[in-house]
């Protein structure tokens, strides 16, 4: 896994030194929490295979596989207080990392408990689908901590082949069936973009380790090189893929209808955050000198996110493919953050995932509680009347569909996050020097605007309209989980909660972005580097 | 009495303790009615509230309100009408990491908005004691949280807790709509909705632009949003200026309604409720010229100067005024008409602001004050009979003076001040107004006179049509009179007219200095680019002729 830095000819030997493998308790110690779920997941896949199948041992193992998450989580805020870093390797040790993987635990233990209550209502007893989705954490965990081309590819598909296989979950579906194929299919696709990027980059810098690579480029002066720039392009591609940007994002509705709803809510929420993660750091710590090619493609690529997923949003009458549009909306905003490159960008970035997450599980959840067996009542209008019969549903999903939407107060920690991507736009640095997005700003405003229209139409559906002869999802569906009401809870809690008082997160994420700034050339300025 | 209020600290926790309260409040209906229900959860259909809650939730919110509007009264002396600068001002850290306090302080326009939101808000929790029938908890904790967030407008001098304040009362009035409004309330509060939030999102990104262009905060990246320190140091090119003076203006200009932005104001007032339609003509419209008088003119002066700009809005201004008479001419739903003669209204207002004489500004606080009493009135008249027909339609009634005296009395005294009788309220200002603004302005002036008259026409003719003529309808020959209830209602407002239509000096002297440090500011600050402050103000009143 260690990759040697092979010096080039006439290369001076001031690079930085690779991860030292000689001292195994210092990688063990930087893979503490991964090292725990990673075994933790292995006993429980035995443990599910142990026992046959029966409910039982599907909420056992599901609950055991919750109690797993939790005591990574509590491993990573420890590594979070005692501030773990270290220096550049194959490994990063940062806060970035620590702070990322808890994005990814929450929505794990939110997609657990929800995966418990919906397997028990849907009649599957197979208990690996938990185990199946501790497997996709690990890979994001991965991908949190890779400052290696390799690692990433690893994790990316550590965590994709458990994804593909939990969407098609869901035997008796033809819709999840269907779905899974189309997600294998383009994500196959995708990894071989992927690949093939990441071999042109070992070619043109001989080497995958993204701090090594940022070093040659800088210093054999290899942007712009056509080896390089296929490279980023074709990484740009691959990782466009994983995050659903358009115009790679045709996979996501249909997947997203076709997966059992946990499954996408894990999806939209940890798969999305994990593939950004990775995306941040690869561009910031290894592209930065090419930032001049890749600047504009990805400005490009955030507007053309935001408009076709808030507007084709727009015409969706189920609920679950207007998430997926909305998830993919919400990655414009995200990659606004990439666009500005600077520290801010990287705080509103971990800031705006945090809320995001948030937000997306609690909506997924409610709509969890409200399918039905075989995930009838998935249309919007099936929501009519729901504040008359369910009313803190009512409340929950109105405060997700205000946090989506960037609202104030209502949607409680999602305005903070817009603001904060706002801050970002403006407070843009290119090459060091400032350059403020304000057209990316008005197009976050602009498609903000436009998602009112169909995040609007939830609230008012389910508040103003009286409900259906037939009773609709609001009447006829089933007592809710007691684990989904607890994740509809906590997230909505949180988010409003965290909306009020925003002291503590922001200063955390704020504390986690600086990883970036010792990567020189795109954050300050390089008279030698080439500009348009 | 200021003394007395200063040794009780009253400066000090006044203005966090009026947004606070009305929270409280909500939070114990909320509570309450929740406790009360709950043991009779299983017998009843789903949605039906107990009477026992109702009446819970209606006492509560009542009881907040007056408790409110007792405190806020204390502002009335407390608040030093020759004193410079903010008063009461608490500020406190809210995110320090983006520079965000929790700032609030109240200058003179502030301390008389927020006495008028403090006063009417109990009386349309009277006005809507038997109108509001379904989910009754709700709506009393929907209509504090909304009370919050006009305060909250009103108060702040920071600019994030200002938007936050702003965005904060659409939701509740977006559910008052939607939920007890008439038959198109769905599309009325959509409507409402997305109109307000597409103006005030690029408000935003004017803010943090401002924000990041205060001083030489170039050099950090982290803004600074204090109100007073941006009206110190910005620093924003002309060109920069226009465009953020266009994004604060849109924002403000569809709150107001000025004219070409005034569509979602007949239907959000046509459906909503009596106490939404009061609420949003008594207090809402006034934070789109609030939202002029404090953030747009004064931050970026060199736009608000610049003659094709003022020519524009002072152009609007006076075809709102005309359009929004000739329109409410023709309205055969009388809450229609109100709701257009609002437009009328506050085009006198937008007249008086952009005219930049100190005559004009107090003149055009005051229209601010009267309409919210006037139409306020006018709104719940509407309801109180609506409540009774349940039509609103004026070829309906007819001859009714003759059975319901009081209500015949009333509806005229107050439609009497609406058209700007002498010794009633709606006179002074309007006068004022024309004044001050024949000195910069004079044919913009002369033709918003014109408004005055067809306000007489629309409103004499409606009233001929509702209470005098034949009574030809039969069923009107049943109709009950006011209550005491609706009396008691109603009287403070009458008082109100009478009184501010006599002796208007009491608030005239509060709003005196900042309307001086308006026009100063506006003069001065648009002097800063081109030397010679008068000498614009006059060549920009030249332009406009």
């Amino acid at each position: 896994m260690i990759v040697q830095a092979v010096p080039l000819p006439g290369s001076p030997a001031v690079l930085p030194p690779t991860f030292d493998v000689h001292i195994p308790l210092q990688l063990t110690l930087a893979l503490g929490p991964d090292i725990l779920l990673f075994v933790g997941t292995m006993g429980l896949m035995l443990w599910a295979a142990w026992r046959p199948d029966s409910r039982e041992h599907q909420r056992h193992v599901g609950q055991a596989s919750l109690v797993l998450v939790l005591a990574t989580m509590a491993m990573v805020i420890a590594y979070q207080v005692a501030h773990v870093t270290a220096g550049p390797g194959v490994i990063a040790v940062d806060a970035f990392r620590w702070v990322s993987d808890l994005i990814f635990l929450a929505a794990t233990a939110g997609t657990i408990a929800l995966g418990i209550d919906y397997n028990a209502r849907e009649g599957i007893v197979a208990a690996e689908s938990h185990v199946l989705v501790l497997f996709a954490t690990s890979g994001m965990m991965l991908l949190a901590a890779g400052r290696d081309l390799m690692i990433l590819f690893l994790g990316i598909e550590l965590m994709s082949v458990a994804v593909y296989v939990l969407t098609g979950f869901n035997r008796r579906s033809a819709r999840s069936a269907e779905g899974a194929l189309k997600y294998f299919l383009l994500g196959a696709f995708s990894t071989g973009f992927l690949l093939y990027g990441i071999a042109l980059i070992y070619g043109a810098t001989g080497a995958t380790n993204l701090t090594l690579i940022g070093d040659r480029i800088h210093l054999y002066s290899l942007a712009g090189t056509p080896l390089v720039t296929v490279g980023v392009a074709l990484l740009l591609v691959g990782f466009g893929f994983k995050v659903a940007a358009a115009p790679f994002h045709m996979w996501a509705p249909d997947v997203y209808e076709g997966a059992p709803t946990p499954i996408t809510a894990f999806m939209a929420a940890a798969v999305k955050a994990a593939a950004f993660a990775a995306f941040l750091r690869v561009w910031l710590e290894a592209f930065g000198d090419v930032a001049y090619q890749w600047h504009d493609a990805i400005w490009f690529l955030a507007i053309l996110t935001m408009l076709v997923g808030n507007v084709v949003a727009l015409v969706q009458r189920n609920i679950k493919r207007m998430l997926a549009y909305s998830s993919i909306a919400q990655a414009g905003y995200v990659l606004v953050a990439v666009v500005a490159g600077t520290t801010l960008g990287a705080s509103a970035f971990l800031f705006f995932l945090a809320a995001y997450t948030l937000a997306t599980m609690g909506a997924f959840a409610v709509v969890v509680a409200l399918g039905n067996a075989g995930e009838s009542h998935l249309d919007i209008d099936d929501y009519a009347g729901l504040w008359t019969t369910r009313p803190w549903l009512a409340v929950a999903m109105s405060a997700c569909m205000f946090a989506l939407l960037g609202f104030p107060v209502f949607g409680g920690i999602g305005f903070l996050a817009k603001w904060y991507m706002l801050q970002a736009a403006l407070g843009a640095k290119y090459f060091g020097e400032s350059r403020p997005q304000v057209q990316l700003a008005l197009m976050i405003v602009v498609t903000s605007m436009i998602s009112a229209g169909y995040y609007l139409r939830v609230v008012t559906i389910m508040f103003m309209r009286p409900a259906r002869a037939d009773g609709g999802a609001a009447g006829t569906a089933a007592r809710t989980g007691r684990l989904t009401e607890w994740v509809v809870g906590v997230s909505v809690v949180l988010l409003l909660a965290l909306g009020l008082a925003p002291t503590y997160l922001v200063s955390w994420t704020a504390q986690s972005a600086p990883v970036f700034t010792n990567r020189p050339s795109y954050l300050l300025p390089t008279s030698a580097i080439p500009r348009r | 009495m200021r003394e007395f209020l200063l040794s009780m600290g009253y400066d000090r926790w006044i203005l966090p303790a009026l947004l606070i309260i009305p929270v409280l409040g909500a939070l114990a209906i909320l509570i309450g009615a929740a406790a009360i229900e709950s043991p009779t959860a299983d017998g009843s259909a789903a949605g039906v509230v107990p009477a026992s809650a109702a009446r819970f939730a209606r006492w509560t919110a009542l009881v907040t309100f007056l408790a409110e509007f007792v405190l806020s009264v204390g502002l009335w002396w407390s608040f030093d009408p020759s004193g410079d600068g903010w008063q009461s001002l608490v500020s406190v850290s809210w995110i320090s990491m983006w520079r965000v306090n929790f700032t609030v302080g109240v200058d003179g326009i502030a301390v008389v908005l927020i006495l008028l939101t403090t006063f009417l808000m109990p009386l349309t929790v009277m006005g809507s004691w038997t109108s509001v029938r379904e989910k009754v908890p709700t709506f009393y904790a929907l209509m504090l949280i909304l009370t919050t967030g006009m305060l909250g407008v009103f108060v702040s001098l920071d600019l994030f807790l200002f938007y936050v304040m702003w965005e904060l009362m659409l939701v509740p009035m977006y559910f008052i709509i939607g939920i007890w409004g008439g038959e198109r309330r769905i599309y009325a509060s959509i409507k409402f909705f997305i109109y307000t939030m597409v103006g005030s999102l690029l408000m935003l990104v004017a803010i943090l632009y401002v924000g990041f262009h205060v001083g030489t905060a170039s050099a950090s990246l982290v803004p600074d949003f204090s109100y007073p320190d941006l009206l110190a140091r910005i620093r924003v090119s002309p060109i920069a200026a226009r465009w953020l003076f266009g994004a604060f203006f849109l924002a403000f200009a569809i709150k107001v309604p000025m004219f070409p932005f005034h569509t979602w104001l007949p239907d959000a007032h046509v459906e909503a409720p009596t106490a939404g339609s009061v609420i949003l003509a008594g207090i809402m419209l006034k934070m789109g010229t609030f939202g002029f008088l404090r953030f747009a003119a004064p931050l970026f002066p060199s736009a608000a100067l610049d003659p094709t700009i003022r020519a524009i809005i002072l152009g609007l201004a006076v075809v709102g005024i005309l359009y929004g008479a000739l329109v409410a001419l023709v309205q055969p739903d009388f809450k229609k008409l109100v709701a257009y003669s609002s437009v009328s209204h506050l085009g006198f207002v937008m007249l008086g602001i952009f005219a930049f004489t100190q005559q004009s500004v107090q003149g055009a606080i005051l229209v601010m004050v009267n309409h919210g009493i006037s139409t306020g009135a006018l709104f719940l008249l509407v309801g109180m009979l609506y409540e009774r027909t349940h039509t609103r339609q004026i070829s309906d009634y007819g001859g009714i003076a003759r059975v319901v005296p009081i209500f015949a009395t009333l509806l005229t005294l107050v439609a009497l001040s609406s058209i700007g009788l002498p010794g009633t309220n709606g006179f002074v200002g309007e006068f004022l107004v024309l004044i001050g603004a024949f000195r910069t302005v004079p044919y913009h002036t002369m033709l918003a006179t014109l408004g005055v008259i067809f306000a007489a026409a629309y409103l004499l003719w409606a009233i001929q049509r509702i209470l005098f003529n034949a009574m030809d309808k039969p069923r009107n020959a049943t109709l009950r009179d006011l209550n005491w209830r609706e009396i008691a209602v109603m009287a403070p407002l009458v008082a109100c007219i009478i009184w501010l239509g006599v002796y208007p000096e009491p608030i005239l002297r509060r709003t005196d200095r900042a309307a001086s440090t308006f026009v100063q500011e506006v003069e001065h600050g648009g002097g800063v680019d081109k030397s010679g402050g008068s000498g614009r103000m006059a060549s920009t009143a030249g332009v406009v002729r």
